[in-house]
């Protein structure tokens, strides 16, 4: 059990995807306008992984054994097409649920974050549970990301920037300094 | 080869390089760019890796072209893609394995580094093969450029070094913060900062000199 809650704080915080890993960057940059956007954005990158999480299990399990080799090239391809298939159901059974997070959905599973979780969680070699809560975690990691960008560049919107450093290279530096404070997190638990 | 055609074939190549830079200008494949630069050797490697893929890849796709179906094309361009950076993790295994420990996962994210995908899609998919080999090359020597110039600039302030070898003697004091993932935004923070300055400034010069001969008074478009 308390490894599973480590797993979980560390994909959150000490090791936060966007903040320690530079994974899923390009979301991060064009997405964080604004609060709500990002929140739902953060709610359609837990689904993808959980989704990405329990498909990377089963082709672990049950077919790469037998041919190492085509690891990127299934999860690639297997990923792509379950998140393509979820979206299919979730659009036919509740059109709500796809109206918030529809269009996020086939961006995610281009987005690094996937790709890295499912070698991530098989090079760990993490089981079912502790893989859901590794992807539960990482998630949230994103949306907490995601939702802190975005509520200091609303505020950034209102200040006076100077003419060069208006655009992408504040965001950058803000989110240097984010990574800054993200790195205090490296001493819970006694260190890594 | 007429003057028009070698035109062509150095604006392919030269496109990538620099003025439309993957990294610097695009802000495409971010995340190997800050993730591997904290030294020269790693940003190398990666570059080196990423160059090999894209031309190996925008080859084939490019002498396929007619072949692919329009509604899956995405699909075959990741599996092709996927494809290189399998040949090339394992090459890179058997010829610099501790390179390759360093690099970890990040060689597989070439998979997804979307600068591929998009000179895939923008470019090969439509130019002939010629031309998508040299714009390949652009785009991919403008994103080792890029990734040797963050990765000097880290492991020169970060570590004192650069390809190993000390630069500033034992007394210099490192600062570490550069080579831990929080130097990695700052670095490309101010690499941008310098380049809107650069063009801030080449455009007040341009906008001096037109002055006295067109007297329009607008601000040159940004």
């Amino acid at each position: 059990m308390n490894g599973l809650v480590w797993i979980f704080i560390s994909a959150m915080l000490v090791n936060n995807f966007t903040f320690f890993y530079f994974l899923g960057l390009c979301p991060f940059m064009g997405i964080s306008g604004r609060v709500e956007t990002a929140l739902r954005m953060g709610g359609a990158n837990v689904f993808v992984l959980v989704v990405t999480s329990v498909t990377a299990w089963v082709l672990n399990t049950f077919i790469l054994p037998y041919a190492p080799f085509l690891r990127l090239i299934s999860f690639i391809v297997v990923i792509a097409s379950v998140v393509q298939i979820v979206e299919m159901t979730i659009k036919k059974f509740s059109p709500r649920l796809f109206r918030e997070l529809g269009m996020f959905l086939p961006l995610i599973t281009t987005n690094c974050a996937i790709l890295y979780l499912a070698i991530f969680q098989t090079n760990r070699g993490y089981d079912f549970l502790e893989g859901l809560v590794f992807a539960i975690g990482a998630g949230a990691g994103l949306t907490l990301a995601l939702v802190l960008m975005a509520s200091i560049r609303q505020q950034v919107d209102l200040s006076d920037v100077p003419e060069i450093a208006k655009g992408s290279a504040l965001v950058f530096l803000i989110a240097g300094v984010l990574s800054l404070a993200f790195m205090g997190f490296a001493g819970l638990f006694g260190g890594i | 080869m007429s003057a028009k055609k070698r035109r062509t074939a150095t604006d392919d190549l030269l496109r990538g390089v620099w003025r439309e830079n993957p990294v610097l200008v695009q802000l495409l494949g971010l995340c190997p760019a800050l993730a591997v630069t904290n030294s020269v050797v790693n940003g190398l490697a990666m570059g080196i890796a990423t160059l090999a893929v894209i031309l190996c890849s925008n080859f084939l796709v490019s002498l396929f072209k007619h072949w692919i179906p329009d509604a899956i094309r995405i699909s075959t361009y990741v599996l092709v893609v996927a494809t290189f950076v399998t040949v090339v993790d394992l090459l890179l295994a058997m010829i610099l394995p501790e390179v390759q420990k360093a690099l970890g996962a990040f060689v597989y994210l070439i998979v997804v580094n979307c600068m591929i995908l998009s000179r895939q899609e923008v470019f090969a998919s439509k130019q002939p093969v010629g031309r998508s080999i040299l714009d390949a090359a652009g785009t991919g020597l403008g994103f080792l450029i890029a990734l040797l110039l963050m990765g000097s600039i880290r492991e020169v302030i970060g570590s004192g070094t650069f390809l190993g070898f000390s630069l500033f003697g034992p007394s210099y004091q490192p600062w570490t913060v550069m080579i831990l993932p929080p130097g990695g935004f700052f670095t490309i923070g101010f690499i941008l900062l310098a380049r809107n300055w650069l063009t801030a400034r080449k455009d007040r010069r341009s906008a001096t000199r037109r002055w006295p001969h067109d007297l329009s008074w607008e601000r040159p478009a940004a």
